[in-house]
């Protein structure tokens, strides 16, 4: 049995926990609200608002229903368009804001814009008008052009201070953007809470074993999900954290993306974390999207795949253990370069997770690049991350040397591409525009892109070269 | 005034298709479509899904009680393939069954045996073929042949442009529900509820009045649902005709893309002709339109591209003709624009390439060959135009020389971005181009608590249509706008609808609504003036006008409701003797420009009483316009629309990518009877039009397979692809026009200014590249402008 609490009214259901939440908000509990533009996590039509208890806080985030299963709404908050609306019939300023820059046009987009802005307005993110246009990043409108409701996100910055909100969800509640029965989810989710652990019993098949974020899984296949009793590490405390220590970080495998642009560690360790994990996917599924899911889907153009590929990162992999209460048994660690065989083919056994990431920080500059179609909210044509250590550390300009190198690459090829001679060609070279028009040569050899419908093979091919070039103007100022 | 739905939208009440509350007893639908884009259809196995859960029934070709045909220009559109497949997506059977899931389950079980037969994709490889639609069309005026062997310069080439997705956040549905005595009634998610009629009565063999079409709004339509939601409609119509049960299918997103057809694309010769002075002396041009696989509504979307493939220019000499090419793609559809953009795209690349040879900015020649008055368009209405005031008051507030200028000198100094400026005029016809259609109907009741229903043929989508219509009768009854109702589109309630299409529904509704009220209006007047002739209503209330019985409360909104009529006590425009010297403003009759206590219920009330009609059915039908198309002359259009964006991009020269900078537009509002409404369109309208030429991009693959077949690889823009600026300047001119309340049609002409985005960014290119003259392809995606960025790497790349 699942429970959680959705809206107002606290929920035990028996449906299967692939079930989506937008199915049972829309067709078991009947709140039309929630609309489906895609089933994709693509639209943001089906965006939720998704309570966790965080330190004996509830922390909200926003996630796309579609992809999310009953599983991971156990222990939870899941509130809808219906559990905002005032009960007078007034509209909450975020509402009134979209009326009044004629933000909404056909409204079917219109619910999704509300609740992601109903979430900037109560999560603790500074509200300039960066912060709040980014809060809609996951949204998609055919009808407005976006201007207007970029107005009415601008409206909602005015008032507010532009640095971080100590408590953004009282405030939210003072100024009645939710409703007053948000004050006591905390108290309701404390009484339900069951800390999620390792299931010791399931024996599932291949390879709906394990379900983190959903949106990879729900996205290919979504018939089967439904009754596929797949485990759910997404929220498993275990499986979620960030420590650092002198030499390396470690990180949980259920670890989100919004998670690292959250940490205070990849802040300092990434000076361009938000720039460049705004390329990837958009707010409601960073919420969701976990490295490991990331990792295992073991799609070439996975975006964190080059990325902590490029910072040559370790994982570990657990087999979960036999006796029902025993602790996690088997681990093996292994490179995540050598975690790809082939296409889709990965050196771990099926009732093998990933628990544990890990990498080494002795890198003094790293850079990410992604080329799509459309710049956001997309899937790359190419994209390629490098760490570097370079001696003595290069600043804009000045002569050093290259100690350490790894470069990835996606896009390229059948696996996320770590690019073995390229890494090898860069170290002990100096940073130079000769070192890099040589490496472009040996890039060429490693990669094997074809055409496909995010681009033809030579424009793949072309594009690489700009990127990685692009890694040398961004790092180090050398323009070709 | 705000769109009357905005409250319901943001609290998510707005009832769309799969918000209806099903029936007891509701089937569920899927289709089973054809995986091979051109084959005979042998046999198909239904034996495994037959058996499986919860299927009720599978209906194919054969099972169909009436014909099998939904084509609306031309017969040549089965619901379900019969002897043969014509496309990837082509319908073949559908199942029924007790749960969405079932159904799917179940049509994934089902297996064709196809022949394959040779596929075309190719809209010139079909022409050649002699695969076409239709016989080809021809627009001429003067002579072009004997012009072209005068001018002084001859440019000639070819201008590609892909289709568009419609990419509506609803998705296709209907929802069919069995009446009494073997009739239907569909909800239907359609801009046609008329066409959904005819295609339900011609499959199902029912006549049109058993049938009941109704539709409350659209999630997005943008042409997408004008003909292409009839199947849907047809489907659950088959199947409750079949099962005695209601049914029905809300398409998934990847249906819809892969099964309905999309804007078309086209591919196009061009010659133009100039003289010393750059004026365009003769332009010629041949376009071949991808229909897709049926006619669909191709041949019409054909002619729209003959009427705008000179644009806002005048050309003296023009010869253009077109072809309409059977290919094995999905039937291609309107969409806003209906074939005008593409052939405003043609010409506007004939005019940069003239531009580029003879090395002088495009803009010069756009300007120097704008329609003035009274110059012919070669479809022979002679022009009223404001191409020219539209191109001066843009160019002058945005000031264009400084725009441009920057962009040079930004170029100047840097290698790695560059910036591209590039102005876009835009003229459009509006009325339907088959005259008949021109024409609409408004049911008006008034009851007896003096509020006030309304019905017409025209279908909310987004547009803000129903807030226009009620805004009309608000101010003809000068009432409030909250006495207004606008109801659902209901085919029982006004037949023989023209879809909500080419931006006429609030025109043509408008008006019929206008005139409606009116008649209305009338019939209260003279009941009025001899109500009031009683002195005891001829005291004017105490300042509250709380002495009014009732209706009291329309008082207190006070001047809300007349927004429109803002000449307080002559709110209604009744002129003349007939008006026995009353009006009405905001709830209360005045005598003679006084106040008195009668309000409106109570007049009302009193009409009723001596059984005098408080409802009213207006047909409006738009007067002037006629087409004979054996000559290809006449006066289609009501009136055009005008205006002229002025385009800024920058290009990331080192990744290929780029970013839209602005939109600055002059643009022909008439006089706009709703400012938030009409910006809106204007907005929306740019960000679909620039997405069309940027980043979308329709791929099919040789065996006519989709390959952008869902969100996740058709990009349209996000809120980070939009201009940063959009600026919108409304044309000052003083000019009578047709439209309702001299308030200009407005939802296409603004997706064209988004045109200007391509050949903005070539602009951008070439200051990169001056090697390259970059095709004239659409969309320029980021990979054709890192192609053309750097042509002489990959020559060296291919040779070395
Ligand atoms: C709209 C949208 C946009 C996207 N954009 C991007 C993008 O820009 N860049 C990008 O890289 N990706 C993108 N993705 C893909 C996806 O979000 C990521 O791949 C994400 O990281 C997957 O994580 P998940 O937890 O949701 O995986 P799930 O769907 O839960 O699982 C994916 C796979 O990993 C397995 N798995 C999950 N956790 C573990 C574990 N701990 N051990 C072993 N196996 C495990 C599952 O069994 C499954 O096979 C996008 C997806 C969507 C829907
Ligand atoms: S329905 Fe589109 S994101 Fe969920
Ligand atoms: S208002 Fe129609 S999709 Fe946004």
């Amino acid at each position: 049995m699942i429970r959680f609490i959705l809206n107002n009214q606290t929920i035990e259901t028996e449906l299967p926990k692939g079930f989506t939440v937008l199915d049972f908000v829309r067709y078991r509990k009947n709140l039309k609200g929630t609309k489906i533009g895609c089933r994709e996590g693509d639209c943001g039509a089906c965006t939720v608002l998704v309570g966790e208890l965080i330190d004996k806080k509830v922390k909200y985030r926003t996630q796309t229903s579609c992809l999310m299963p009953l599983a991971n709404a156990a222990g939870k908050h899941i509130v809808t368009i219906e559990g905002i609306n005032k009960e007078n019939g007034e509209l909450t300023e975020v509402q009134q804001a979209l009326v009044d820059e004629s933000g909404t046009q056909c409204g079917f987009c219109t619910v999704g814009f509300v609740m992601s802005l109903t979430n900037f307005c109560l999560d603790e993110t500074p509200k300039t008008n960066e912060m709040a246009v980014s809060a809609i990043d996951g949204n998609i409108c055919r009808c407005t052009g976006y201007k207007s409701i970029e107005r009415a996100a601008m409206k909602l910055c005015d008032k507010s201070e532009p640095s971080a909100v100590a408590d953004g969800l009282s405030c939210a509640i003072e100024k009645e953007i939710v409703p007053e029965y948000f004050k006591d989810i905390n108290f309701r989710l404390k009484v339900m809470s069951e800390p999620a652990a390792l299931n010791r019993s399931l024996q599932q098949t291949v390879p709906t074993r394990f379900v983190s974020g959903g949106t990879d899984l729900y996205v290919q296949r979504p018939e089967v999900m439904v009754h596929a009793e797949a485990e759910s590490l997404f929220d498993n405390t275990e499986l979620r954290f960030i420590k650092e220590s002198d030499d390396f970080v470690e990180l949980g495998a259920s670890v989100v993306v919004t998670d690292l642009l959250e940490s205070e560690v990849f802040n300092r360790l990434f000076p361009n974390l938000y720039k460049h994990l705004k390329l990837v996917s958009s707010t409601p599924i960073r919420n969701m999207a976990t490295l490991a899911g990331n990792f295992v889907n073991a799609s070439p153009i996975g975006d964190m795949t080059a990325w902590f590929l490029a910072l040559n990162a370790q994982i570990e992999l657990s087999k979960p253990p036999a006796s029902a209460d025993g602790r996690t048994a088997q681990t093996r660690n292994i490179a995540l370069k050598d975690f790809y065989l082939g296409y889709k083919q990965l050196a771990k056994s099926d009732d093998e997770f990933i628990s544990k990431i890990r990498f080494r920080k002795n890198f003094t500059n790293f850079n990410f690049e992604k080329v799509c179609k459309r710049t956001y909210l997309d899937i790359a044509s190419v994209n390629t991350a490098i760490s570097l250590r370079s001696e003595p550390p290069a600043s804009a300009g000045g002569s050093s040397v290259i100690t350490k190198a790894h470069v990835s690459a996606g896009g390229v090829a059948p696996i996320p591409l770590y690019l073995r001679k390229t890494s090898e060609f860069l170290r002990g070279r100096e940073i130079s525009q000769e070192t890099i028009a040589e490496a472009h040569e040996i890039i060429q050899t490693e990669i094997a892109p074809i055409s496909d419908v995010r681009g033809a093979e030579n424009y793949k091919r072309l594009l690489l070269r700009q990127l990685f070039t692009a890694h040398f103007v961004e790092l180090f100022n050398i323009k070709p | 005034m705000k769109n009357v739905d905005s409250k319901s939208h943001v609290r998510g009440e707005s009832v769309y298709l799969d918000d209806v509350p099903l029936l007891q007893g509701t089937l569920f639908a899927c289709v089973y479509d054809s995986p091979i884009a051109h084959g005979k259809l042998k046999s198909v196995d239904f034996g495994e899904a037959e058996k499986s859960a919860g299927v009720v029934k599978i209906i194919t070709a054969k099972d169909l009680i009436g014909e099998n045909q939904i084509g609306g220009i031309l017969p040549d559109e089965p619901l379900l393939a019969d002897e043969e497949v014509h496309f990837c997506g082509m319908p073949v059977a559908f199942v029924l069954a007790e749960t969405e899931e079932q159904a799917r389950a179940a049509a994934k079980l089902i297996k064709a045996e196809i022949e394959p037969l040779e596929i075309i994709t190719d809209a010139r490889e079909a022409q050649a073929k002699g695969e076409l639609i239709a016989p080809p069309k021809t627009f001429k005026l003067g002579d072009s042949e004997k012009a072209f062997s005068e001018c002084e310069h001859i440019f000639e080439g070819r201008a590609d442009v892909n289709g568009q997705e419609h990419l509506y956040i609803e998705t296709q549905g209907a929802y069919a529900i069995p009446t009494e005595q073997g009739g239907l009634k569909i909800y239907s998610s359609t801009q046609g509820p008329t066409a959904v009629q005819r295609a339900v009565s011609s499959v199902t063999g029912l006549p049109m009045h058993q049938i009941e079409v109704d539709v409350t709004r659209l999630g997005g339509g943008f042409g997408g649902k004008e003909d292409q939601a009839n199947a849907w409609a047809a489907f659950c119509a088959v199947g409750t005709q079949l099962t005695k049960r209601p049914v029905k299918f809300a398409l998934h997103r990847m249906e819809d893309m892969r099964m309905t057809g999309k804007r078309h694309p086209y591919s196009a010769d061009y010659k133009i002709g100039l003289d010393k002075d750059l004026k365009i002396v003769a332009y010629e041009a041949v376009f071949y339109q991808n229909a897709g696989a049926a006619c669909d509504l191709s041949i019409a979307v054909l002619e729209r591209t003959l009427f705008h493939a000179t644009n806002s220019y005048f050309i003296p000499n023009v010869s253009a003709t077109a072809f309409s090419c059977r290919t094995n793609l999905p039937p291609n559809t309107a969409f806003r624009g209906f074939g005008g953009p593409q052939g405003m795209f043609v010409i506007e690349s004939a005019i940069v390439h003239a531009a580029e040879k003879l090395n002088v900015s495009a803009a010069e020649i756009q300007q120097k060959n704008l329609l003035q008055d009274g110059d012919e368009f070669p479809y022979g209405q002679i022009a009223e135009s404001d191409a020219i005031t539209s191109w001066t008051q843009a160019a002058e507030k945005y000031d264009f020389e400084k725009l441009k200028t920057a962009a040079e000198e930004f170029n100047n100094q840097n290698k790695f971005i560059k910036k591209g400026v590039a102005v876009q005029p835009v003229c459009f016809g509006i009325s339907f181009t088959k005259t008949p259609m021109n024409q609409a109907r408004s049911l008006v009741h008034v009851y007896t608590d003096g509020s006030v229903a309304v019905s017409t043929g025209a279908v909310e989508m987004g547009q803000g249509v129903n807030t226009k219509i009620a805004q009309v009768a608000a101010k003809i009854l000068s009432l409030p706008i909250e006495r207004i109702k606008v109801h659902s589109t209901n085919t029982l309630r006004i037949a023989n609808t023209s879809p909500t299409a080419a931006s006429a529904a609030a025109d043509l509704n408008g008006k019929a609504t206008e005139m409606a009220c009116d008649a209305v209006l009338q019939r209260l007047l003279p009941i009025a003036f001899e109500m009031t002739s009683d002195s005891a209503y001829r005291v004017s209330p105490s300042g509250d006008r709380s002495g009014a019985p009732k209706g009291a409360t329309l008082g207190e909104g006070a001047p809300k409701g007349a927004t429109l009529g803002g000449d307080a006590p002559k709110g209604a425009t009744l002129g003349g003797d007939a008006s026995h010297g009353i009006s009405f403003y905001d709830g209360f009759v005045y005598r003679d420009g006084e106040l008195t206590s009668l309000n409106w219920v109570t007049l009302v009330n009193e009409a009723y009483m001596r059984r005098v009609s408080l409802s009213e059915h207006a047909h409006y039908a738009t007067p002037g316009i006629h087409f004979d198309w054996s000559v290809a002359k006449g006066h289609p259009f009501a009136y055009h629309v005008y205006g002229t964006a002025i385009v800024g991009v920058t290009v990331d020269c080192l990744r290929g990518i780029y970013e839209i900078d602005f939109v600055k537009c002059c643009h022909d509002f008439g006089s706009s009877m709703n400012t938030s409404v009409d910006y809106g369109q204007i907005e929306g309208g740019i960000v679909q039009g620039l997405g069309w030429m940027t980043m979308e991009e329709i791929f099919y693959d040789a065996d006519g397979k989709l390959r952008s077949n869902a969100l996740s690889t058709y990009k349209i823009p996000d809120i980070y692809s939009v201009p940063k600026e959009i600026d919108i300047l409304p044309l000052e001119t003083e000019r009578k026009n047709l439209a309702v309340f001299n308030s200009k049609a407005v939802g296409e002409p603004p997706l064209m200014y988004g045109i200007g985005a391509y050949f903005a960014i070539r602009e951008a290119v070439k200051a990169f590249n001056p090697e390259i003259s970059p095709k004239f392809d659409a969309p320029f995606t980021p990979e054709k402008v890192l192609m053309n960025l750097y042509s002489g790497y990959l020559k060296a790349a291919k040779t070395g």
